[in-house]
């Protein structure tokens, strides 16, 4: 691998962690989640659609303590 | 790396950490440069985390890497959703570090800069870490309970209900002294205002773009936010050259204070996505950046320190606050040395996200030691300017006399050098009509910064690094502002849910609307009698949301040491068993010279008194005297408050050691809580990819 390609991976798995750190991927997680967990059960819930997943998971951040001083 | 270089290597960092600590310790020349502080601190964490967090973390609390955490157990997907360390770590520290370790130590630099440096050194690494990695751990290993189930669970009925208390007092004096602070940073100053006025529909937009149109696009959202967030800090400077629009924000403290209050119910009672949460994302982003700008700004530049390592203010007539460095300076840093709210974001929401209980030292201690850096970063920015100039912001009109000459005659007489010449032409280079008497700690620390990042990174925009910094200040205060009443909200309903079950809807309107008006006219009440108040506020508002905090940190090491004990741990329960002693001490006696000093600038009870008998005798000017019965009944109010936090603070004390007779004289105890031991099924590679 030369040193640019090195680089731009480096670049790229940043991008990769901020994303993770904002919630950017949050929906992406949600997915693979819903596949691994739901996808054989009878019963198993909807999958959300990236909107309504996103309503969700925003209130369900600001139930607790989250911000301090 | 071979065990002898390994050894060496130790040995290297332990000198030179020696070598900055004894320097800035007994420098006594005109200045000293910054970087000794940034050496000490990294010498001295780099030892606490390798050695002291590594010995806590493997033979106190046995960490165990193969035990499966709540994140994996009850992964749903949401809350619980097991995550890359580094991530976790960012989440934990945005949570944890907000404006307490920039206002406190810029207080504290009253004492001069070596008092609150050592404390927040020495703090964090023997309190403030080991209290968030204890708290983390134990809240870990208990399903991400919260700090107050624990102390119930484990410790009994009065520790629980205390922690719900203490959090909920904190959370009043915290949001109205953060917004004093931003009241103070706006009072007559059209570009601050409008710039700060300006983040609210930007967060707005930002709010709709990530709800509705482009949605959970976080990122895209948060950059442009950010964008305009540093557009409108130059459009202040625009606003603040056009005569028309600069009246419409140019305001006394009192109506800024209004619109604070106005706009903090407002905050509580719209839905999270519109206001909260977007703001709350711009505020992450411009924290985390300037931070790392700040970093790097003190390293390239390496400025000299000018306030002297003490100064005469030990003896207690400081006028940023009155009282003694013992025990002031422990409680006016709170954050950025020990924090009782840590322990609230340790348990029950970091636990959350935990992949490993291997990475609990990390996120933990590793956190607690990153914000005590950026609390060094503040007493750095505070006391790079010149000793007269600091205390002639940071001074009080109420101490120093509300004429620019009076205060320089006043500040000139301490033996502090500084002229009004100078001062207007600090205020002309920032933007600022005045910068007098502009207490709070956030124009201090705006005017410290803008010099700093002014000298690294062009002096030419010293009035746009002086709006940017206040903006950061202010969107991040503002983050807590509303977060806080919200959290008060939740607390209140689930309270008042106990005696009336419908109020405990949290989507009830009327329950809602009445809850939040409660919270918001408690800080508010707070916040009103700050800005009226001659002195300031701040010298009253500071130490009592330090006394507060303090109390839940004593309250986070009581469950820990309790827990310990009763593991069976005693002989090393000393790691959290000394912090707590100490933390008890300063309280304790904070409290009671709160109480019962005779200095009226110290003791609630002797300043009502004293303003009593001068109302009485007549002696009060008009504007004074129309005020003073209520800042009596505030100072009266303010010391019964004071009276319950130290109560309270003692009987989850004495509740404690009940629990430790009861666990050596071999009585039933409340049986540990821990949920037991499950193999961890995720790859390592799983989460780190």
């Amino acid at each position: 691998m030369t040193a640019l390609a090195r680089l731009w991976k480096k670049i790229r798995h940043l991008g990769h962690r901020v994303r993770q750190l904002s919630g950017d991927d949050a929906y992406e997680v949600y997915v693979k989640h819903h596949a691994a967990f739901h996808q054989a059960s009878v019963d198993a819930p909807p999958l959300l659609s990236r909107k309504e997943f996103f309503k969700y998971w925003q209130d369900s951040q600001w139930q607790g303590v989250n911000r301090c001083c | 790396m071979g065990k002898q270089f390994k050894f060496l290597l130790w040995v290297a960092v332990l000198g030179l950490g020696l070598a900055a600590v004894s320097a800035i310790a007994l420098n006594r020349g005109e200045s000293i440069s910054a970087m000794w502080f940034i050496a000490a601190a990294a010498c001295i964490y780099a030892i606490a985390y390798r050695f002291y967090a590594a010995w806590i973390a493997a033979s106190v609390l046995t960490v165990d890497a193969t035990r499966a955490t709540p994140a994996e157990r009850l992964d749903n997907g949401r809350d619980f959703i097991p995550t890359n360390k580094w991530v976790v770590f960012g989440h934990h520290f945005a949570a944890i570090a907000g404006p307490g370790p920039l206002i406190g130590p810029t207080l504290a630099a009253q004492f001069g800069y070596l008092p609150g440096t050592l404390w927040i050194l020495v703090g964090a690494v023997l309190g403030g870490a080991v209290q968030d990695m204890v708290t983390l751990f134990f809240s870990t290993r208990r399903n991400a309970r919260s700090l107050g189930q624990m102390a119930r669970d484990e410790i009994g009925p009065i520790g629980g209900a205390a922690a719900l208390i203490g959090t909920f007092m904190i959370m009043i004096i915290l949001i109205a002294v953060l917004g004093l602070v931003v009241v103070n940073a706006m009072k007559h100053s059209p570009w601050a205002t409008s710039t700060v006025a300006a983040t609210i529909p930007i967060a707005m937009l930002v709010g709709f773009y990530m709800r509705n149109f482009r949605p959970g696009r976080v990122l895209e959202a948060s950059l442009l936010g950010v964008a305009l967030l540093l557009l409108a800090v130059v459009g202040g400077g625009w606003i603040d050259h056009q005569a028309m629009l600069r009246q419409w924000f140019d305001h006394e403290g009192l109506s800024l204070a209004w619109a604070i209050i106005a706009y903090g119910f407002a905050a509580a009672v719209v839905p999270v996505w519109l206001l909260l949460a977007p703001r709350d994302y711009l505020s992450t982003f411009v924290k985390l950046g300037t931070v790392i700008l700040l970093a790097i700004a003190i390293v390239i530049l390496q400025p000299q320190v000018h306030m002297p390592a003490l100064t005469q203010f030990t003896d207690g007539s400081g006028p940023i606050f009155g009282g003694k460095l013992f025990p002031f300076v422990f409680i006016t840093i709170a954050c950025g040395a020990i924090s009782g709210f840590h322990a609230l974001i340790a348990s029950g929401t970091t636990p959350k996200l935990l992949a490993n209980e291997g990475d609990i030292r990390m996120i933990g201690y590793g956190a607690m030691l990153l914000e005590s850096f950026v609390a060094i970063m503040a007493m750095i920015a505070a006391t790079v300017l010149e000793p007269g100039v600091f205390f002639a912001i940071n001074s009080p009109a109420g101490v120093v006399g509300s004429e620019a000459v009076d205060a320089i005659a006043k500040i000139n007489s301490w033996g502090f050098a500084v002229t009004v010449e100078q001062m207007n032409q600090l205020a002309s280079d920032m933007g600022e009509s005045s910068l007098f008497a502009r207490t709070g700690g956030a124009p201090s620390l705006a005017v410290g910064m803008a010099s700093i990042f002014g000298h690294a990174f062009g002096k030419s925009m010293l009035a746009i690094w002086y709006h940017f910094a206040i903006m950061f200040e202010a969107i991040f205060i503002l983050t807590t502002l509303d977060a806080g009443t919200r959290v008060g909200r939740f607390m209140l309903q689930d309270m008042l849910g106990n005696i009336w079950p419908k109020m405990g809807q949290t989507s009830w309107m009327p329950s809602v609307m009445l809850t939040s008006g409660l919270v918001v006219a408690g800080w508010g009440y707070f916040l009103y009698i700050g800005v009226i108040d001659p002195n300031g506020g701040v010298n009253i508002l500071w130490p009592l949301f330090g006394i507060a905090n303090q109390m839940l940190a004593a309250i986070a090491l009581c469950v820990a040491t309790g827990i310990l004990v009763k593991s069976g741990k005693f002989k090393v329960a000393w790691i959290t068993g000394l912090p707590l002693v100490w933390l008890l001490t300063v309280t304790t006696s904070a409290a009671w010279q709160k109480i019962f000093s005779d200095d009226i600038r110290v003791g609630f009870f002797a300043a009502a008194n004293d303003l009593a008998a001068k109302l009485a005798a007549g002696v009060l000017p008009l504007e004074k005297a129309a005020v003073a019965p209520k800042l009596i009944f505030n100072q009266q109010l303010d010391a019964y408050l004071t009276v319950f936090l130290v109560v309270l603070l003692w009987v989850v004390v004495l509740d404690m050691l009940y629990v430790l007779y009861r666990y050596f004289s071999k009585q039933p105890l409340m049986p540990l809580t821990e949920v037991p031991y499950q193999p961890t099924r995720l790859l390592d590679n799983w989460v780190r990819d």
